[in-house]
């Protein structure tokens, strides 16, 4: 039984280091990064055993499924694309309906065993859709393929606005653009589709809810409201900026610790980060973003079909979106918007969901093109 | 066309142009990231002094004082449910060196058991290593004493004073006031977490629950100075906590100690309701359990206690055991034929110990082997003569029964201010339909005459009937709480309107039924004058007997058994009654789940309470003008009524009313 074992063992391990199917830097690099995150979680949860331990099992769960999915071929998956799609609009329509309220917001769907945010779901659908949709068609997309497309993004992102969820709808959304940006399309049709976003703002504050209209309110004046909405902003600001070039060291952030910080194990954890590393373990984190994003590109680049190389590319875009709103929002620069930190920030289904995502990607890599 | 389409796609132009647009999103990507890392540059480099200044200026915060729950007093301001200090010991986990070491050496100072080490566990792997964690609450003086003189063996332990809740009555209220425990992570998503800041225990049952929300109060908060460890320095503001509004029952707390007295250990329930406005006077589930065990977290062997015992303690049965009804329903029965107008007073019906639908061959019987002859109305409810009312029954039909007893409570929640009542079972087509694919047979129409088949009914219920006939069919639903007080105010009645117009059109009717109930009593062949319940009596009371059986007949012989004990373990005893009959202020209902016979089981159980309410009056019923119908009357608040809100003197031994509060004592037995 054993010996079975552990001649498997050996032949798998032969096969990955010879012929990896999965992109060994990318994997070192989303490691190095959970590592990271589990220290500064540490840290900010004041040593909580439990919340390591669950966050641990988040990232070996999304390992397992990272392993899983980067099995099955980018042609399967573009089999399925439609399918995955509507399955999961459909879900998005059942949360509408039966998901359970929290904290004013209906996202979760309680499946008795766990619950989860149908919406994460949408986050790797929605760029596979536009990937499908583009996949046979002529590229640089034409204005009746760009305005499809634009419905296929439209449709998630309203019903999860709805909930409402203003962070992952955006997330959504910059998924599908990228793909789209991505697939070629015109610059001057870039611009004045942006234009035409832009026009719409002044209708979009009014539809925003009176909270949302708060946070971006209070963004402008942080001081005007120091004990309510500006409370966020000014203790993160103040873990940022008292952490200075070094940082006050790991374990030594007093903001976090005397509970000043809000929510510092979720949203604003990577206040306890530059409060505690400084700016060097900020540009040393950014960097490695940079590294994550830049390889998928990559691999991207190097993919086999127009599906392949959009939804790759669609993939490590949307990580910068994560990145760039979380880590503005904590340094005070963007609006409160719940759009976590990858792989830094405390539970959710965030983790899961991104992991799956880099999951698509290794089998991408795994069917990359053939150089002669 | 999709092939086609593909023919002419230039792949390799596609990939080039991936290639260039990949590039550019990077570019992009970089420029976003570097206006990303200049912000932090800003804030940590240029701003740094400033932002460093203020997170060492960043001292004061803001803690939440919880405020002091609100207290529970009987209708004469007797507490019912008290806040005591106590003192419990917490762990600072990070000032712990080795907390194997500690745990297993503090058990010689302070005994644990295994559940406060589970409990203590569970917590602390929630907790962050520097807030507190109870370890053991309601330490005894002895521990405390013990652990002073051990204390410097301990870094990172303290002993911690908080408020605690003790109910003096113990079982007697138990499923009244219900009990508080301790908030657990199910709590923390329900509750609102700005006001329960700082509070340690949630009312889980009982009046605690349904009136959690004027119990609680407002949380006020201190500005405190911590010091970079987090510990207070000193306390820079304080604005005080709201503490909870105090509540006034309507129960004496002498009518309900012989309420449960009288069960005498046997279980059942009794319900006691003014039917001038709903309040309930007496409210008793026999066995109880000790609520104060659930304080501060119940052992599991005491739990395990409760919960195999066959007898159910921790079951509320006047508000949650539906048993069926049996004759008690047959006044009620009579009200309806005369309101409907199928039966006048004077019509008789012949009883010959049988009664049979016309051509059917199920026969249904009598109590008595012949029958009891012709009997009118008045007769009938005295007789409780079967037949009359399989008759009545089935001339009125089943819709119009269902509605009629509707009208009446039965079927549905009586609204009383307590979560967790019974409907019910009220028998009609429409309940029928939803159990079963048959239709509605006859039979179960002439059976449900007389209160069995699928009949089923609380306690609270038919104790809201009862005084709602009582009260000339003005109906109000249940109150226990009477009047609500805010900290350091008279107390303020709680408004409890009608809950719709009176159900009896006619006074004539009343009185008809008034005096087949008042000859239940009275009257010769009365099922309670048989067993002597109200001699002596001083008022005139009205009352009825049910006796319902536990199974089903399975032959058509009597049974000749007549021994208690074996009929106890077949019969559910009922008596429901009201005094006095002329202007009646007290309905009772008392129902033993084992008892032989209605009137005989039940019945002095019901005088019991109406003798304990006659001497809390002072022995007499107090002229009808002095309280106004539908108005509460408010009780003298107590002496020690100033200095309410917080504790008060634990002066009172548990289980026993303190003489102190009573102005009179019950007599016991009262009139032979």
């Amino acid at each position: 039984m054993i010996e079975v074992l552990q001649l498997r063992l050996q032949r798998f391990l032969r096969r990955v280091m010879t012929r990896p199917r999965i992109d060994l830097p990318l994997a070192f690099g989303l490691l190095l990064l959970g590592i990271c995150g589990l220290m500064t979680l540490y840290s900010a949860s004041g040593g909580s055993v439990a919340m390591i331990t669950s966050q641990a099992a988040r990232f070996v769960m999304g390992a397992v499924l990272l392993l899983l999915i980067s099995r099955i071929p980018p042609a399967v998956l573009r089999g399925w694309t439609p399918w995955l799609y509507a399955g999961s609009i459909a879900l998005l329509l059942v949360v509408a309906t039966l998901g359970q309220v929290r904290s004013g917001s209906k996202r979760w769907l309680d499946l008795g065993v766990l619950s989860f945010q149908p919406s994460e779901l949408l986050k790797l659908t929605v760029p596979m859709m536009v990937a499908w949709y583009l996949h046979p068609r002529q590229l640089p997309p034409s204005w009746k393929d760009i305005i499809a497309v634009g419905i296929l993004i439209a449709i998630p992102a309203g019903l999860i606005a709805e909930q409402p969820d203003l962070g992952t709808a955006l997330l959504v959304s910059a998924a599908g653009a990228f793909a789209l940006f991505l697939s070629g399309m015109a610059w001057w049709k870039i611009g004045s589709l942006l234009a035409a976003v832009g026009g719409m703002i002044p209708v979009a504050w009014h539809f925003m809810r009176e909270y949302q209209r708060n946070r971006v309110r209070t963004l402008l004046d942080p001081e005007s409201d120091p004990l309510g909405n500006g409370w966020h902003i000014i203790q993160s600001q103040i873990a940022v900026g008292s952490g200075g070039t070094f940082g006050k060291g790991w374990q030594h952030g007093t903001q976090s610790r005397l509970d000043f910080l809000p929510e510092h194990t979720t949203d604003f954890i990577f206040a306890v980060f530059s409060e505690e590393f400084g700016l060097i373990g900020v540009i040393g984190i950014m960097a490695l973003y940079a590294f994550i994003i830049g390889r998928c590109l990559w691999i991207a680049m190097e993919a086999r079909d127009t599906y392949s190389r959009l939804l790759a590319g669609a993939i490590g875009m949307s990580f910068f979106v994560y990145v760039f709103v979380n880590g503005g929002m904590v340094a005070g620069m963007l609006p409160v918007v719940g759009v976590p930190m990858p792989l830094v920030s405390y539970g959710g289904t965030s983790a899961v969901s991104l992991l799956t995502g880099f999951g698509v990607l290794m089998s991408i890599y795994a069917n990359r093109k053939m150089h002669d | 066309m999709a092939l086609r389409r593909r023919s002419i796609k230039d792949t390799r132009g596609e990939s080039a142009l991936f290639r260039v647009r990949a590039l550019a999103g990077f570019v992009l990507i970089l420029l976003g990231l570097s206006v990303l890392v200049s912000r932090y540059v800003y804030l940590q480099v240029h701003r740094h002094d400033e932002f460093a200044l203020r997170s060492e200026n960043n001292r004061v915060k803001p803690r939440a004082i919880p405020p002091a729950r609100g207290l529970i007093f009987d209708r004469n301001g007797v507490l019912l449910a008290d806040n005591v200090p106590a003192f419990r010991l917490e762990v600072v986990p990070e000032q712990v060196p080795d907390m194997k070491t500690m745990l297993s050496a503090i058990r010689d100072v302070v005994p644990l058991d295994d559940d406060d080490i589970d409990a203590f566990k569970k917590q602390l792997r929630q907790n962050r290593r520097f807030d507190s964690v109870p370890l053991k609450l309601h330490l005894t003086e002895d521990e405390i004493a013990r652990f002073a003189i051990n204390r410097w063996r301990f870094p990172g332990l303290d002993v911690v004073p908080y408020l605690t809740r003790r109910y003096p009555y113990g079982s007697l209220f138990a499923h009244v006031v219900g009990y508080v425990g301790r908030i657990d992570a199910d709590d923390m998503n329900r509750l609102d977490a700005d006001r329960y800041k700082g509070t340690s225990h949630v009312g889980r049952s009982g009046l605690e629950r349904s009136y959690e929300d004027m119990l609680h109060g407002e949380p006020g908060y201190e500005l405190v100075e911590v010091n970079a460890d987090g510990r207070v320095q000193r306390v820079l503001e304080t604005h005080p906590p709201t503490p909870g509004k105090n509540l006034y029952l309507g129960i004496d707390v002498r009518v309900q100690k012989a309420a449960n007295d009288a069960f005498d250990g046997r279980p059942g329930s009794a319900v006691a309701i003014d039917p001038r406005n709903g309040q309930v006077l007496a409210m008793v589930s026999v066995p109880s359990f000790d609520p104060n065990l659930f304080v501060n977290g119940i052992s599991r062997a005491d739990y395990a206690t409760y919960t195999a015992a066959e007898d159910k303690p921790l079951l509320n049965r006047a508000l949650k055991s539906a048993y069926p009804p049996g004759s008690t329903v047959k006044p009620f029965l009579a009200l309806g034929g005369l309101k409907y107008g199928i039966r006048r007073p004077e019509d008789t019906v012949l009883s010959t110990g049988e009664f049979c639908i016309p051509g059917q061959q199920r026969c249904y019987r009598d109590d008595v082997r012949g029958g009891n002859g012709t009997v009118n109305m008045v007769r009938a409810i005295q007789l409780s003569t079967n037949t009359y009312f399989y008759k009545l029954a089935l001339d009125m039909g089943i819709d119009r029964l269902a509605s009629w007893m509707g009208s009446l409570g039965f079927g549905k929640k009586t609204g009383i201010d307590l979560l967790g009542e019974a409907e019910g079972i009220l028998p009609s087509r429409e309940w029928k339909a939803t159990r079963s694919k048959y239709g509605w047979f006859p039979g179960e129409t002439v059976i449900a005459g007389i209160g069995q088949g699928y009949w089923n009914v609380t306690s609270l219920q038919l104790a809201h009937a009862t005084a709602t006939f009582a009260g000339h069919g003005t109906p109000y639903e249940p109150r226990l709480v009477m009047a609500t007080a805010a900290v350091k105010e008279r107390p303020v009645p709680l408004a409890n309107p009608p809950s719709g117009p009176s159900v009896i059109r006619k006074p004539s009717d009343w009185n008809v039924v008034n005096q087949g109930m008042e000859a239940v009593i009275y009257g010769a062949g009365g099922t309670a004058r048989e067993a002597g319940v109200f001699n002596g009596f001083p008022y005139v009371v009205a009352g009825k007997s049910g006796t319902a059986e536990r199974f089903s007949r399975r032959t058509n012989d009597y049974d000749t058994n007549k021994n208690t004990a074996y009929l106890a373990t077949r019969h559910r005893a009922w008596f429901i009654a009201y005094t006095p009959t002329e202007a009646p202020r007290i309905a009772v209902v008392a129902m033993l789940e084992s008892g032989a016979w209605g009137a005989a089981d039940a019945g002095p159980i019901v005088r019991k309470v109406m003798e304990a309410w006659l001497a809390a009056q002072g022995g007499a019923v107090p002229a009808q003008n002095t309280p106004e119908k539908g108005t509460v009357t408010v009780p003298n608040a107590p002496e020690e009524f100033e200095d309410t809100p917080v504790a008060t003197p634990a002066d009172m031994p548990a289980g026993l009313p303190s003489d102190s509060s009573s102005t009179a004592a019950p007599e016991d037995g009262g009139n032979p």
